[in-house]
Parts: structure tokens; C-alpha cells; sequence
């Protein structure tokens, strides 16, 4: 029987199992492990789970040094933008080491961070990175949608023997889905089609992907069926599952909400442009956020981000057109 | 730890044996872009000058102890047992490298001998270091973490963080910041407040309420004794130390920057060719710790001059045979470059 969870109890659960499984597996980060009736701190003690200084170069390269001794740390970072701070120990030192080394050492670790912060949160707190990090050679990174993918991703996060930057989408953080019972794992690199359909392939992560079977709904009342796939992690990507559906469907919106040129909608649509420009119908269309930096005002912001409706509107414009050359 | 004035005559040979294979071993590197030119690709760092500091600082390890050091990392593997023939092969991009060509001389790592990584980005291998200690810490290993940077590195964000964290947590690691004198190509009094002031580097260590030493690092043995009070403290649980080892960089920076297929070599050290100061870089070669530490041995009969140029000979003979060897080994296979992406 699945249990009912919500998105961020999904992710704390699979953090404590995995902790529970493996001694060689440690949390820490700022703002956390701060008493100890901390219930991380309660149960694995305070060398595995610790409070740290605003200091997240150090937080990110104790978490590269540790992983290379021996054990697994889990970085809370909170916000995404704060991996910015230490952008060197995420892009160019966690995946290079062991490639530099010729394969002597491993670095595994799961950066946390939630993302794409749509309430009020402005210009600094709400962006989309993850396009600078999926085409990075040895890092791995997860975006779930769902509290299943959340827990299952968490786990093979921790479990993977090379560093994972795992993006929990802060809109999603109260959602209630089913989780299967016992040690659900979600594999990387492998998408999930999270609705089945015939006449256009949207592919989102995250956030986007609740947003787009809003949009699914919509169009099924007007008789459009939308197939919805949700990579879950963005590298690897899973370009085989985008394509078949593309093969299928004929058809391809892509949602993302970073900026057009920022996202990984634009790394898909060259992926699909590669390996199935033949099964096109029409153009790709990509629904993304403007090239704004995320606005303060809610007028502003929901007139900057994809919407429903504006995934409708693009869908009903690649099933309008026909593609020029085929 | 044993005294210093208590060390045996082998410690003290082996001391004196591995500081020359040091200045040795980069004599031969350096010699290799005029005998071999574009053998070694990018850019090589030498730690000629640092060898009473990498081997006075390393003779206080125990076995298991691990060591991390900055991109100018040809040293400190010398010392903990990695064969020197595999250090060459990997800076002649050969696939007998310790990292089988896929690092380079900036990115030297032997995990077997405790040497895990090199980071070639200023300050953030101090971080890394930290890393280390605290899974010594949390797996209760009884280890002590040698750290060794430049005084460039301690201007890093990563250094600052780090000697906060490790204090906040007395991590079991020791901090050598190495003061060379020249951060790259800059001198070290044009960007550092201490400095500028008057004051040690080591006084750093007072911002993070740790004790803070400024030592000779030309006198391997001063090295020793500081570095091993240092080591004593973390291997007791009372946290890091920051040691201010001062030494003269002998090379300059790297070998010139230059666009293929311009040749690279090392040209004059930057006293000279940026500064103009001829007479600081003749007082630092009068003063070499090589030189220094040999005429102590054998003032004070631990060595004669025939035992001396006996390890001087075996020394310049071990490392012709390595430069043969790397010479000689084979290219990687191209096809390997997609190896070791993902574990």
C-alpha cells in the first residue's frame, strides 16, 4: 500500500533511512542540528549531523574531503543560489577529482538545495540553476516532481558513488503523493512519462511538470491529448524516453521555468533536433520564463514564469503548424 | 614525537636523501622543457626552496596520516613513497602517470601513499583538507591532516571558512601555509595586511583563537619541532594549528605562459624579471635549505662529505632513471579520455 506523504517529509525520510542503513552517511549545513532535540541529532549524534558556519566553500569542500575519506555527506544548503557562493567546489572541483586523478578517488555527495522559489522571493532567491550544472562531465543532477520521485531520487542521491546536486522545487514542498512502501529508489537517468498521451510530448521537471498536467487537463477537455514526461534528473538525461515520445506524438513543448537561454529545455530541443528531427511534425516550441531576472510583485512574476495557460497556447500552436520539411 | 635533537642518524640521512630528491626532481622537470621541449604541456609548479618545509613538516607524520597539498604538489608524494617514476610520467602526460595523463603536474593525487587530491584552484584544497579531518574525526582514525597551501591561499574565501569551521569543530588537521614570498607573480607584501603591517602571517590564526606559529621554514629541523607540537595538539582532539613556514620559492611561479607552438621553459624568477631585485633572490640561494642543512650534518659528524656525495649521487642517478623511464613510457589511448567520468 503507498503512504501518503508530503514532497519535503518524503525527502527527510529517505534522509533518515539512508542514514539509519549506511554510518557512513552524514548531514549537515546551516540553520539545522541547532539543539539537541533535533530529531536528526537525536538519532545519529552530533559527528554525523552538525550545525555549520554561514561558510558554504567550506561547507562544499569538507563535503569533497570527506567524501573522498570515506563517507557520504548530505550539504543542506537551503536556497540554490547559496551554491553560487562556492560555484568552484560544485562545477570544478566535487567532478573533477576523480577524473583528474585517473579514476583513484570518488566523491560521493548530495548537495541539497530547493529552487525556484515563486512567492515573492524576488530577483536573488528564486532562480533556476541547474542548467549550469547539467552539462558538468561527473555530476549528476536530480529535479523530482513528485514525493516519490523525491524520495526515491533522495536515496540513489546518497547511495551514488559520484557528487549529486539535488534541486527539491520549493512550490512543491507541501504537495501530498503517494510513496511506495519499503526502499523506494528512483534510478537516475531514467524519465518518467507522468501521462500518457498521442498528440504532443511536453517534457518539464519539477514544478513545471504539476503545471503542465494542469495544462494536460485542460487540453484533454478540448479533446488534445498531451503526453507529459518528467526527465526527474537532468543529467544523466534521459534523451532516449523524450525522443520515443517525440516518435509518437510528432510534437514537442518543452516547459522550463529558468530563462529561455538558461534552461534545460534548450539542451532537450537540440538533443531532439539531433536524434529525431525526422519525427517532427512542427516545430519545437519552448515555454520558459521571460529574460527577466524573477520580479518582486506577483503581477510581475506570474507575467514572467510559464503558466498553464501559456503551455496551452503553445501546445495549440505546434498542433496547428505543420513542420516546413520533414 | 621525538625530539628533534634526539632523531637518529637515519632519520636525519633520510631527511637530508629527501630533500635532495625533491630539489632534484624539479631540477629535472625544469630541465626537461630546454632537453625535451613540449613533453610537459600547461603549467608545472616547483617546489624547489620548500624541500626543508615539505620534508621537516612530513617527517612528524605517522604512517596513515594524509596529505594535502596545493597545485605545487611534486614534493610532498616524493616524500610519502609514491615512485617518483610515476610523478614523471604523469607531468611527461604518459600513461604510466600516477593518474595515467588524465592530471598533469597540478593535479597529482595517490590515494595509496595518503595523498588524495591537488586541487590547481588557489585555497580551495584547504577546504578539501578539512574535509578529510572530519571523517577522521567521525570515523575516530586517531588520523592528523597535513594541509599545505601558499600565502596566496590565504587571502581565499576558502581559507578563512575553513579555519573558522575546523576551529568551531577542532578538526584534527594542521594548516601549513607555506610563505614562498610571491602569491603567482605578485609579492606577498603587496597584498597582505599582516604583511603590510608588519606582522606574521601566522597572525591570521588569531582571528579564529588558534595558535599561530611563524617558523624558519628553511631549517628543516625548526620545521619539524613546530609542525610536531602542531601535530601533537590535533591528534589530541584539541583542534588545528596555523604554521607560518617562511622560505624562499628558488623558481619562479610556472613555467612561461606561452600559446603553442611557442615553447615553454622556465625563465628568471619574478624578484628578478618583474621586480628587479637581483640581490633578494642571490641572498635566498646563499641561504638555501639544501646547502644549510647539509654543512649542520656534517658539522656535527652525522654525515662525512663521502656519505653526503654518496646520497647526492644516488639521488642524481635515481632521477635519470626516471626521466628515462617517463621518456619512455607509452602515450595514453585516446580512447580512454570517456574513463573515470562517473565512478
Amino acid at each position: 500500500m503507498p503512504r501518503e506523504m508530503m514532497f519535503a517529509e518524503a525527502i527527510a525520510v529517505a534522509i533518515t533511512e539512508e542514514m539509519q542503513r549506511d554510518p557512513s552517511v552524514v548531514f549537515y549545513g546551516q540553520n539545522m542540528a541547532m539543539t539537541d532535540r533535533d530529531p536528526f541529532v537525536r538519532k545519529f549524534g552530533k559527528d554525523r549531523v552538525r550545525i555549520t558556519p554561514i561558510s558554504e566553500t567550506a561547507e562544499l569542500g569538507v563535503a569533497v574531503g570527506a567524501a573522498m575519506s570515506g563517507l557520504r555527506p548530505i550539504v543542506e544548503l537551503y536556497m540554490a543560489e547559496f551554491m553560487l557562493v562556492a560555484f568552484d567546489e560544485v562545477i570544478n572541483e566535487a567532478p573533477r577529482l576523480r577524473y583528474m586523478s585517473g579514476g583513484q578517488v570518488k566523491v560521493p555527495c548530495v548537495f541539497k538545495a530547493g529552487f525556484g522559489f515563486a512567492a515573492g522571493w524576488a530577483g536573488q532567491h528564486s532562480n533556476c540553476t541547474y542548467h549550469a550544472m547539467m552539462g558538468i562531465p561527473g555530476l549528476k543532477v536530480a529535479v523530482p516532481s513528485t514525493s516519490a520521485d523525491a524520495m526515491g531520487l533522495m536515496r540513489a542521491a546518497i547511495r551514488d558513488d559520484n557528487p549529486v546536486v539535488y534541486f527539491h522545487h520549493y512550490m512543491l514542498t507541501i504537495d501530498k503523493g503517494p510513496v511506495p512502501e519499503g526502499e523506494h529508489i528512483v534510478p537516475f537517468g531514467v524519465a518518467d512519462i507522468k501521462r500518457a498521451g498521442t498528440d504532443v510530448t511536453i517534457v518539464a521537471t519539477a514544478w513545471m511538470v504539476k503545471k503542465s498536467l494542469a495544462a494536460a487537463e485542460m487540453l484533454a477537455r478540448e479533446g488534445i491529448s498531451a503526453e507529459v514526461v518528467d526527465p526527474r534528473t537532468l543529467a544523466p538525461l534521459d534523451v532516449k524516453t523524450i525522443v520515443d515520445s517525440v516518435k509518437k506524438t510528432g510534437r514537442l513543448v518543452l516547459v522550463d521555468q529558468a530563462p529561455r537561454h538558461a534552461s534545460a529545455a534548450v539542451v532537450i530541443a537540440g538533443e531532439v533536433a539531433d536524434q529525431g528531427f525526422k519525427y517532427l511534425k512542427a516545430p519545437v516550441k519552448m515555454v520558459t520564463a521571460l529574460d527577466t531576472s524573477v520580479p518582486y510583485s506577483e503581477t510581475l512574476e506570474s507575467y514572467v514564469l510559464p503558466s498553464e495557460q501559456k503551455i496551452v497556447d503553445a501546445v495549440k500552436s505546434v498542433l496547428a503548424m505543420q513542420a516546413a520539411a520533414v | 614525537m621525538v625530539p628533534a635533537s634526539q632523531l637518529s642518524k637515519d632519520r636525519l640521512t633520510w631527511m637530508y636523501t629527501q630533500m635532495l630528491r625533491i630539489r632534484e626532481f624539479e631540477e629535472r622537470v625544469k630541465r626537461t622543457f630546454v632537453e625535451h621541449p613540449g613533453v610537459i604541456r600547461g603549467h608545472a609548479h616547483l617546489g624547489d626552496g620548500a624541500e626543508a618545509s615539505i620534508v621537516g613538516a612530513l617527517a612528524t607524520r605517522d604512517d596513515n596520516d594524509p596529505v594535502m597539498p596545493s597545485y605545487r604538489c611534486h614534493g610532498y608524494p616524493l616524500v610519502l613513497g609514491t615512485p617518483a617514476r610515476a610523478l614523471m610520467a604523469e607531468i611527461y602526460q604518459r600513461r604510466d602517470g600516477v593518474c595515467k595523463g588524465f592530471g598533469g603536474s597540478m593535479h597529482l593525487s595517490d590515494p595509496a601513499h595518503h595523498f588524495p587530491t591537488a586541487s590547481g584552484i588557489i585555497g580551495q584544497g584547504i577546504a578539501h583538507a578539512a574535509g578529510v579531518a572530519y571523517a577522521a574525526q567521525v570515523k575516530k582514525t586517531g588520523q592528523v591532516v597535513y594541509s599545505f597551501f601558499g600565502d596566496g591561499s590565504s587571502k581565499q574565501g576558502a581559507f578563512h571558512e575553513t579555519l573558522n569551521l575546523a576551529a568551531v569543530w577542532k578538526l584534527p588537521v594542521v594548516f601549513v601555509l607555506e610563505n614562498n614570498m610571491y602569491q603567482a607573480y605578485t609579492y606577498y607584501k603587496l597584498e597582505d595586511a599582516n604583511a603590510i603591517a608588519g606582522d606574521p602571517l601566522s597572525q591570521k590564526a588569531k582571528a579564529y583563537s588558534i595558535p599561530g606559529v611563524t617558523v624558519d621554514g628553511t631549517d628543516v629541523l625548526k620545521v619539524y619541532e613546530e609542525v610536531g607540537k602542531a601535530v601533537e595538539r590535533a591528534r589530541a582532539g584539541q583542534g588545528p594549528t596555523l604554521v607560518e613556514s617562511v622560505f624562499y620559492r628558488m623558481s619562479p611561479h610556472g613555467n612561461a605562459i606561452t600559446v603553442p607552438p611557442v615553447p615553454t621553459q622556465f625563465q628568471e624568477h619574478e624578484a628578478i624579471e618583474v621586480y628587479g631585485n637581483k640581490a633578494e633572490f642571490e641572498a635566498a640561494k646563499k641561504n638555501d635549505p639544501i646547502l644549510k642543512f647539509r654543512a649542520k650534518l656534517i658539522s656535527n659528524g652525522t654525515l662525512s662529505e663521502a656519505d653526503a656525495k654518496k646520497i647526492e649521487d644516488g639521488v642524481r642517478a635515481e632521477m635519470e632513471e626516471v626521466v628515462k623511464f617517463a621518456l619512455a613510457s607509452p602515450l595514453p589511448t585516446p580512447e580512454d579520455a570517456v574513463k573515470y567520468v562517473y565512478a
